[in-house]
């Protein structure tokens, strides 16, 4: 494998990985009114992400950072092309971040509760446009040959956006409800279990339509085989979770995930961007990529430094293992 | 569109100047309080003294109300350089962008993950691997300044590269980049600058509660007390010490700046004409405002800049215009005539950064360190042996005083960022001009998107960033005056358990998939 192919793979895969983290906390906070009804339902909802989400966000910035250090022709496309959303993801990022922080910094009721529909109007807002981004990324957007947005401000909203944004959040409300299922006891768990009960087929449905079609415009063999496998896993999924089986839910709804990703990455390669224009302005791994010995050092860098990440971000899911419950004698972990 | 006679550069400028300066508003604050919250956390431990774990438990919160805030604003700048400056993003692609994720996987991962074990880790873990996750995040915040001022200081003066098509610079020598000298200086400023901010802010606070205490009669011996004191001698010492450190690392730069972009240091004494031995200026008036530089006065010390420059007290020191000339020979007297220029194309190019913004920035960041190093002084000396100061100017004095670094530190960025226009990316003048590489910052901004988008992003950004820091004060504020015994009235504070237990139950363990 050429270096520019392994760091399209390394993309694909930090893409993926911040998905599946920041996709459950996304998804418990869109789930915040559905779920909570109570003000301590909606606190035991947010103390089983308290400890995670920066964390998880940082995959964000290092799939982000990942784009413009290997393939900085792909980077400089994509963002401006985008420019009207990505700008939408940074404001919900912004007051969902500060939401989690002062919600507890101060007390009364009308406080708490407006910060914590900030943190879903937030978290709602960055799961659609990141989707949006990535849908259209993957699909295509009106670039010409000099990698330069052609049309108005609005010129990226089209259906690939629309369908990567649906996609996003429908994934990220399931599994966020089976991480509630698996993480709380009490009511909180019995409502988000019927809630995956009664909505994961519906919500995967944007996903594996998503795959499909980068499937049949581009696809091999092999990504038919891997959507069939993340159309399999919502079968599976969906069982489990009817037989109350809430760890195995989980994991077969994060295969959904893995395999639709290979399929659209898998698929999409080598193009990284198509453009809606012309095919010949498409953008390749190979334009946009830097030079072979960026790469090598980039490389380096990332074979020693993401296991070791991998290893602490996985042992403080080891500490914070705990199924929490809602009657704790102080309200929360106050943080110091 | 042109709005208040704004094209999208211009525009694009104020954003990114805006927005990154508002970002360092909260960076110094992390660095420097994560420091001495780290060192607060380590005396506990060691001591078991009560009023080091409420100083920990204290500050440590003034820390994290301030690091989401810091996280929150970073955010917008890894995205930045994408969304407006895509031309400068495909430019510098070779050696920028890899900074940039080596930051983020390197330092970022540390800092987030190791911040939310200690947060949610108190009476939960170990006592010394607790306090083991808190240095953890502090170095993980140390090692993002260090990438990150790589990554800009190898626009000042890029190194480990050689010339490809284009003119783009083509990677070479990774380790030179990260040992590039400029990057050694201005980390070890930034670093010393920002425990500056957390020292006065130490001071600053800690006289205000002693003085308080005191005139409400409460007790000098209690933890309470031992609390603020112990804040206004630390930060007062920190200060002082910082405040030395930043005018050594600050001449080395001023030094290396002499070398790299003599343009800028000269700028900032607004000399003129080359003088030798030359001498530095305290005050200047004239019309500094419209950079016209001939009609510039100041009041001046002789030989001193002569030393600052080189460290002696006779050579020569280039003035403004001579330089400007030597740099318009070099790299042209005029703008290319090329649409990737904009408006600017075939227009003639100042070489000289706005003389009013380089002089003042930097008196003031050299004044409002000197001043908070003087009101350090002031805490220490009125604290000696027990005291306790009662002077209402002395001690609003000093809490107003905490605000000083922080317009030293951002006064120090628009120095050297506006210093160094009209390039976005400097020519390095250690090797032959067919070796450097150079982008102006004219060029760098992105083709596709339209004045309105930015505009829209601006005041958005803006009217957020205004909202987010009238909310941040009020809150800091609050719990301030609250003080330590927010929360627990007890007198040995015992640290915070969650209250659910210690030892987890089996089928509880639901990362073991146990049914
Ligand atoms: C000298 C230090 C320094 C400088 C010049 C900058 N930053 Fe910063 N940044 C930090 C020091 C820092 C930090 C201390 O590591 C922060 C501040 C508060 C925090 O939470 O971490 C941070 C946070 C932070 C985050 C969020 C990290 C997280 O989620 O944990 C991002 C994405 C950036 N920064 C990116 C940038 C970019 C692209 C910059 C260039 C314009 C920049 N920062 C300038
Ligand atoms: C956090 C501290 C920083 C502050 C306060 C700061 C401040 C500024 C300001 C005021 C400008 C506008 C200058 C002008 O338009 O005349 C600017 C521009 C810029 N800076 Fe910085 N900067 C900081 C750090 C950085 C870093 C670390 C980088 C790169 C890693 C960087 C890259 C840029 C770029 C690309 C521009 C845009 C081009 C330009 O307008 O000159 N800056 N910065
Ligand atoms: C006391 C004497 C000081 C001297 C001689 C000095 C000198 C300098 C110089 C020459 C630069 C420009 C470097 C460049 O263009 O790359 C600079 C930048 C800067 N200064 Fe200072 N400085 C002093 C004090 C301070 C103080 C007290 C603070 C803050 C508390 C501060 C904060 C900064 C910052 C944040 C920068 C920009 C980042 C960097 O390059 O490190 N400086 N200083």
């Amino acid at each position: 494998m050429d270096l520019p192919t392994l760091w399209f793979a390394a993309v694909a895969v930090l893409w993926t990985g911040f998905l599946l983290l920041e996709g459950f906390d996304f998804g418990v906070a869109a789930l915040l009114p559905v779920l909570g009804r109570k003000p301590q339902d909606r606190h035991l909802m947010l103390r089983s992400i308290g400890p995670l989400w920066d964390g998880n966000e940082v995959w964000l910035i290092t799939a982000v950072g990942a784009v413009f250090a290997a393939f900085p022709g792909w980077y400089a496309t994509w963002l401006p092309a985008m420019y009207l959303p990505f700008v939408l993801v940074l404001f919900g990022l912004i007051i969902r971040a500060v939401a989690f922080e002062w919600r507890h910094s101060h007390h009364t009721e009308g406080w708490d509760a407006t910060w914590t529909k900030v943190i879903t109007g937030g978290s709602l807002i960055a799961a659609l446009g990141i989707g949006a981004a990535l849908g259209a990324t993957t699909l295509g957007l009106p670039v010409d040959a000099d990698g330069i947005r052609v049309g108005g401000p609005f010129a990226g909203y089209s259906w690939p956006a629309l369908l990567g944004a649906l996609a996003v959040l429908g994934f990220s409300l399931v599994h966020g409800a089976l991480f509630l299922a698996l993480k709380v006891d009490g009511d909180v768990r019995l409502r988000a279990r019927a809630f995956a009960r009664r909505w994961s087929p519906v919500a995967a449905l944007p996903l594996l339509a998503w795959a499909g079609i980068t499937h049949l415009r581009y696809g091999t063999p092999v990504t038919g085989v891997l959507w069939l496998v993340a159309a399999a896993a919502v079968v599976v999924a969906w069982a489990k979770i009817r037989l109350d089986r809430e760890g195995s839910a989980f994991a077969a709804w994060a295969v959904l995930l893995v395999a639709s990703a290979a399929t659209i990455f898998g698929a999409a390669y080598p193009v990284v961007l198509p453009s809606t224009i012309d095919v010949a302005f498409d953008v390749t791994a190979a334009d946009a990529s830097v030079s072979d010995y960026t790469l090598t050092v980039m490389t380096w860098a990332a074979g020693v430094g993401l296991p070791v990440v991998l290893g602490y971000q996985a042992w403080t899911y080891w500490v914070f293992r705990k199924r929490l419950t809602a009657e704790p004698v102080h309200d929360e972990a106050v943080p110091a | 569109m042109d709005v208040l006679g704004m094209d999208t550069l211009d525009i694009a400028r104020w954003q990114f100047g805006i927005t990154t300066v508002y970002h360092f508003l909260m960076v110094p604050l992390t660095i420097g309080l994560g420091i001495l919250v780290a060192v607060m956390h380590t005396m506990w431990v060691r001591t078991d003294k009560p009023e080091w774990l409420r100083m920990t438990r204290f500050w440590g919160r003034i820390y994290l109300i301030n690091f989401v805030l810091g996280v929150a604003t970073g955010l917008v700048q890894e995205f930045q350089f994408g969304l407006a400056w895509s031309e400068y993003s495909r430019f510098v692609g070779d050696v920028f962008g890899s900074l940039l994720a080596l930051e983020a996987l390197l330092a970022f991962f540390l800092e987030s993950t190791f911040l939310g074990l200690w947060i949610f880790g108190w009476g939960r873990i170990p006592k010394r691997l607790h306090l083991a996750a808190l240095w953890a995040a502090v170095i993980g915040s140390i090692v993002s300044a260090y990438f990150i001022i790589a990554a800009n200081s190898w626009m000042q003066h890029p190194v480990g590269v050689t010339v490809g098509e284009d003119g783009r610079p083509v990677h070479t020598d990774f380790l030179a980049v990260l040992t590039n000298n400029t990057a050694l200086a201005a980390f070890s400023h930034a670093i010393v600058a920002a425990l500056m901010v957390a020292g006065a802010l130490l001071v600053g606070i800690g006289l205000w509660h002693l003085r308080r205490r005191k005139l409400a009669g409460q007790p000098a011996t209690d933890v309470d007390h031992a609390v603020w004191r112990r804040s206004v001698r630390l930060g007062g010492w920190v200060s002082l010490a910082a405040f030395v450190l930043t005018a050594l690392t600050g001449d080395w730069q001023g030094k290396l700046m002499y070398e790299q972009q003599p343009l800028k240091m000269s700028s900032a004494e607004a000399l003129c004409e080359t003088e030798a031995p030359a001498s530095f200026s305290i005050f200047a008036w004239g019309k500094l405002g419209n950079n016209e530089c001939d009609d510039v006065h100041s009041l001046t010390v002789p030989y001193v800049l002569s030393y600052l420059a080189h460290g002696d007290f006779s050579t020569a020191v280039p003035g403004v215009n001579e330089l400007q000339e030597e740099y318009a020979a070099v790299y042209g007297e005029t703008y290319p005539d090329d649409p990737s220029f904009g408006d600017k194309a075939g227009e003639p190019i100042d070489y000289t950064p706005l003389l009013a913004v380089t002089y003042w920035s930097f008196r003031l960041m050299i004044g409002m360190g000197a001043v908070s190093a003087g009101v350090a002084a002031y805490a220490l000396w009125s604290t000696r042996r027990g005291r306790v100061p009662t002077s209402r100017i002395g001690v609003y004095g000093s809490l107003l005083a905490v605000g000083a670094p922080f317009v030293a530190n951002a006064a120090g960025w628009i120095f050297t960022e506006m210093g160094r226009q009209p390039f976005v990316v400097h020519p390095n003048p250690d090797v032959p001009v067919e070796d450097q590489v150079w982008f102006f910052t004219a060029q760098a901004v992105s083709p596709g998107i339209s004045a309105a988008e930015v505009w829209t992003s601006l005041i958005a950004l803006t009217v957020v960033y205004a909202a987010l820091a009238i909310v941040e004060l009020w809150l800091i504020g609050r719990f301030v005056r609250a003080g330590v015994t927010t929360g627990d009235g007890s007198p040995t504070p015992e640290p915070p358990d969650d209250g659910d237990g210690e030892t987890p139950r089996r089928d509880d363990d639901v990362l073991q998939f146990a049914y």
